[in-house]
């Protein structure tokens, strides 16, 4: 197994610690992994990018080419980032704010309403696990159970209580995530 | 069972150097190298192991900490990033000329000047040419991982005492800002002021004792023949680094007609740009030098009958090249592919330059 | 009466401390910098603590201080000598350290190191040699070379327009909140040594108390550079010196 995966979105979205949980799951299950993030001077409301690798062996670029997964969060990453999805591969998306929907025939396109279902949820930090949770469900790589375990290693103890939310975030994501185009 | 953590590979040289028994960290913030303090001063290990942590006035001052803090015989270290540790080369040369042992990093950035705070590698010169001023070499390590920036510290810190010579880990933002699985290593425990004297009493500034002569840490040496003879004895010291020291890696080597040679950030590319090109039918091979200096020359001579061409790939303007090109000596072609102000290529660029030099 | 029988302990009325070695300083003849060695050793040998102290030479004609004391020694880059300090005191807590710099080496190069190890409060001992004129390099200007002061880089003079003007950096120093003592002292006559001397002693005091930073400024002569006999430096440093940088305690807490 290789998963690779490119998560981008705004600055404060969660787009980095999304991954950082993704990762460290992977960790939990044995796997090799790398972060690889957009570093610079943007904190909150620039562009945000990082290249998670999930592998069973020794990971070699931890900059792709092209990728398995792209989790898409905003329209100037969808722009960059659809043309560098493998052929087969899967596109996820939150609608919000997308004025030029992705338009590929040859990849797999999902939808996850992230914001509202975040709003519906009333915790708009919960935001990101919602958008992982439909990434679980479409590729199931890393066990919900490890995923605990990795979201218990990523966030600092005194948050350990919001765990349960983080959870219920992902089965939420899970359930909201919609088919656009399949291959 | 040794645990496992996910954390940059700025993160790990901060772990590392607690792990290992570090005396003392001095620095300088800096991006895209910040991490390294922000995390020693979040472990608090003065609490802990007993480590001294400071966040110095300037590069200027941390490399001269580092100084004072190697003349007493302790383990002690700094971290920047390219403008800073043009700043800390006079600082170098003078370890360098005092014989003292540290440890130093450089997550390099681009240049010249401000330049940008992407990945480069265009530091080569500097560190392993010298980089301040008068003849003189330092030890320079270039991790590719974050399990390697952890791992380099401890070896770093062995290398610098067996020697009494600075030690530097070259690599750039990709590694410094990635995150990786990293194994820790138990703790090391600190040396006594006790256990120091009695290592290090012949030369550091531990307090003269009666039983000892005053110790005196200088480079100074006016007497033009005194300080010739100094001068030998760093280039033998240099000469027995050079045989006995050289690391390198080599991937699918044994029947490579050709060959990358890169190191660091560009050595991780290039493993994808080996496995495609294998892939292909291309018999490509990656050569990765781990000390930069002292530098894998003979083994680059040694594989010079197999091989039809080298590319050395690196995100300069061609530094590395040119220690290629002195092992090789003309006798097969060496060619570069090099991206600068903080380009990374994936490593589909980087097969498609090798084709066209030698496809 | 035989020589012999006069050369015994007990009739003994001065002998050089055992903390100073007994190699000739390459010092000019009326040089300050002798006075304050033997000051400095001889407050090292009374308070015991030869083997805890470390001292930290500059780059000037004292950079050869390391010759001079039975002490271990580092030897720092220009103006650097602070940031050795910092390192070495914070290491080894129970040691005394103390850097020896002079006017280009402290107040010059070397400002952003000695005023931030005197802000952050190293328990250390500065020792300032100020003479006006950097000695080694053969007489350039100083920043604390006086308006009208002619120096090899200044040969009409000091001019503020064209030099800026002298540096009091000991009244800066006693701004600083990490300095618990900074006193201003001179080394002419022997009353003014004694005077010198009580003050290196409370700095090292200080130090072993971990009370901040001891700032000692000792307003010397240069004959060599100033182009007067060692006789003549001394009136006019009191002439021209001591009214620009008055002597006596600045702040002591």
């Amino acid at each position: 197994m290789k998963e690779e995966i490119i998560i981008a979105g705004f600055g404060g979205q969660g787009v980095l610690s999304m991954g950082k949980i993704l990762a460290y799951s992977g960790i939990m299950q044995d796997q090799e992994v790398t972060w690889m993030p957009s570093y610079g001077p943007e904190m909150r409301g620039g562009t945000a990018n990082v290249t998670v690798v999930l592998s069973d062996k020794r990971i070699s670029s931890p900059i792709v080419s092209a990728y398995d997964t792209a989790i898409i969060l905003n329209q100037q990453s969808l722009d960059k980032f659809e043309p560098l999805i493998k052929a087969g591969g899967l596109l996820i998306y939150d609608p919000n704010g997308i004025t030029r929907h992705p338009v590929r025939k040859e990849i797999n396109i999902y939808s996850i309403a992230a914001v509202e279902e975040a709003a519906q949820l009333g915790n708009a930090k919960a935001y990101n696990m919602i958008v992982l949770g439909a990434f679980l469900k479409l590729k199931p790589i890393v066990k919900m159970e490890n995923v605990i375990r990795g979201l218990k290693k990523s966030i600092p103890e005194r948050h350990h209580h919001l765990i349960p939310l983080n959870e219920q975030a992902i089965e939420l994501g899970k359930k909201a995530v919609k088919a656009m185009h399949e291959v | 069972m040794a645990e496992k953590v996910l954390k940059k590979g700025n993160e790990v040289i901060a772990l590392g150097a607690i792990h290992c028994g570090c005396d003392g960290y001095f620095g300088y913030p800096i991006t895209p190298q910040s991490e390294v303090m922000e995390t020693l001063m979040e472990e608090k290990p003065w609490e802990t192991t007993g480590m001294v942590v400071l966040q110095a006035e300037s590069e200027i001052a941390s490399i001269n900490m580092v100084y004072g803090g190697a003349c007493c015989g302790k383990k002690v270290m700094t971290s920047s990033s390219s403008p800073g540790m043009s700043l800390m080369c006079e600082g170098l040369s003078y370890l360098a000329g005092s014989e003292l042992p540290c440890l130093t990093a450089n997550i390099v950035r681009g240049g010249p000047g401000l330049g940008t705070i992407q990945p480069s590698q265009g530091d080569y010169f500097q560190a392993v040419k010298g980089g301040g001023h008068g003849d003189y070499k330092i030890i320079v390590l270039a991790p590719f991982s974050a399990q390697e920036m952890y791992d380099f510290v401890g070896l770093g810190f062995d290398l610098a005492f067996k020697y009494r010579i600075p030690v530097m880990l070259l690599t750039d933002g990709m590694i410094g800002q990635m995150m990786e699985k990293v194994e820790l290593r138990p703790q090391q425990a600190r040396l006594s002021d006790q256990e120091i004297a009695q290592r290090y009493g012949s030369w550091a500034t531990t307090g003269k004792t009666p039983d000892r002569k005053e110790n005196t840490i200088t480079s100074l040496a006016l007497d033009a023949k005194v300080h010739e003879a100094l001068n030998h004895k760093l280039q033998a010291k240099y000469q027995e680094i050079t045989e006995k020291e050289v690391r390198f890696e080599t991937l699918f080597c044994e029947d490579a007609e050709y060959l990358l040679i890169a190191y660091g950030s560009m050595a991780r590319i290039c493993e994808s740009t080996i496995e495609a090109a294998r892939a292909q039918g291309i018999k490509l091979g990656l050569l990765r030098p781990i000390t930069l200096f002292p530098f894998p020359t003979k083994e680059i001579q040694r594989m010079i009958p197999q091989l039809k061409g080298i590319l050395s790939v690196e995100l300069s303007a061609g530094q590395m090249v040119e220690d290629i090109r002195l092992a090789v000596e003309g006798k097969i072609p060496v060619s570069l592919f090099g991206r600068q102000g903080g380009m990374l290529p994936t490593p589909v660029e980087v097969l498609d330059a090798f084709k066209t030099n030698y496809i | 009466m035989d020589i012999k029988d006069i050369i015994k302990p007990e009739n003994i009325v001065y002998q050089k401390t055992k903390v100073l070695t007994n190699n000739v300083m390459h010092y000019c003849p009326g040089c300050s910098h002798g006075t304050v060695h033997k000051l400095i050793a001889e407050v090292v040998d009374e308070m015991g603590i030869q083997e805890k102290t470390i001292g930290i030479s500059p780059v000037g004609c004292a950079v050869f201080a390391y010759n001079y004391m039975h002490i271990d020694w580092q030897q720092a880059a220009h103006g650097r000598a602070p940031a050795l300090a910092t390192a070495t005191k914070r290491l080894y807590p129970d040691k005394y350290v103390f850097t020896y710099q002079g006017d280009g080496d402290l107040a010059s190069i070397g400002t952003a190191e000695i005023m931030h190890a005197c802000n952050r409060g190293e328990n250390i001992v500065v020792i300032f040699i100020n003479n006006a004129i950097y000695g080694m390099t053969g007489g350039q200007m100083a920043p604390t070379t006086l308006i009208g002061m002619k120096t090899s880089t200044t040969p009409y003079g000091r001019q503020a327009d064209l030099n800026g003007y002298p540096l009091k950096i000991t009244e800066l120093i006693a701004q600083l909140e990490g300095t618990c003592f900074v006193t201003r002292q001179s080394v002419q006559t022997a009353a003014a040594a004694r005077k010198t001397k009580k003050a290196i002693r409370k700095a090292f005091e200080n130090s072993g108390q971990n009370k901040g930073t001891s700032f000692v400024e000792v307003v010397s002569t240069c004959n060599s550079g100033w182009k007067l006999t060692p006789v003549q430096s001394n009136t006019w440093m009191e002439e021209n010196m001591f009214p620009f940088y008055p002597l006596g305690d600045i702040k002591d807490r």
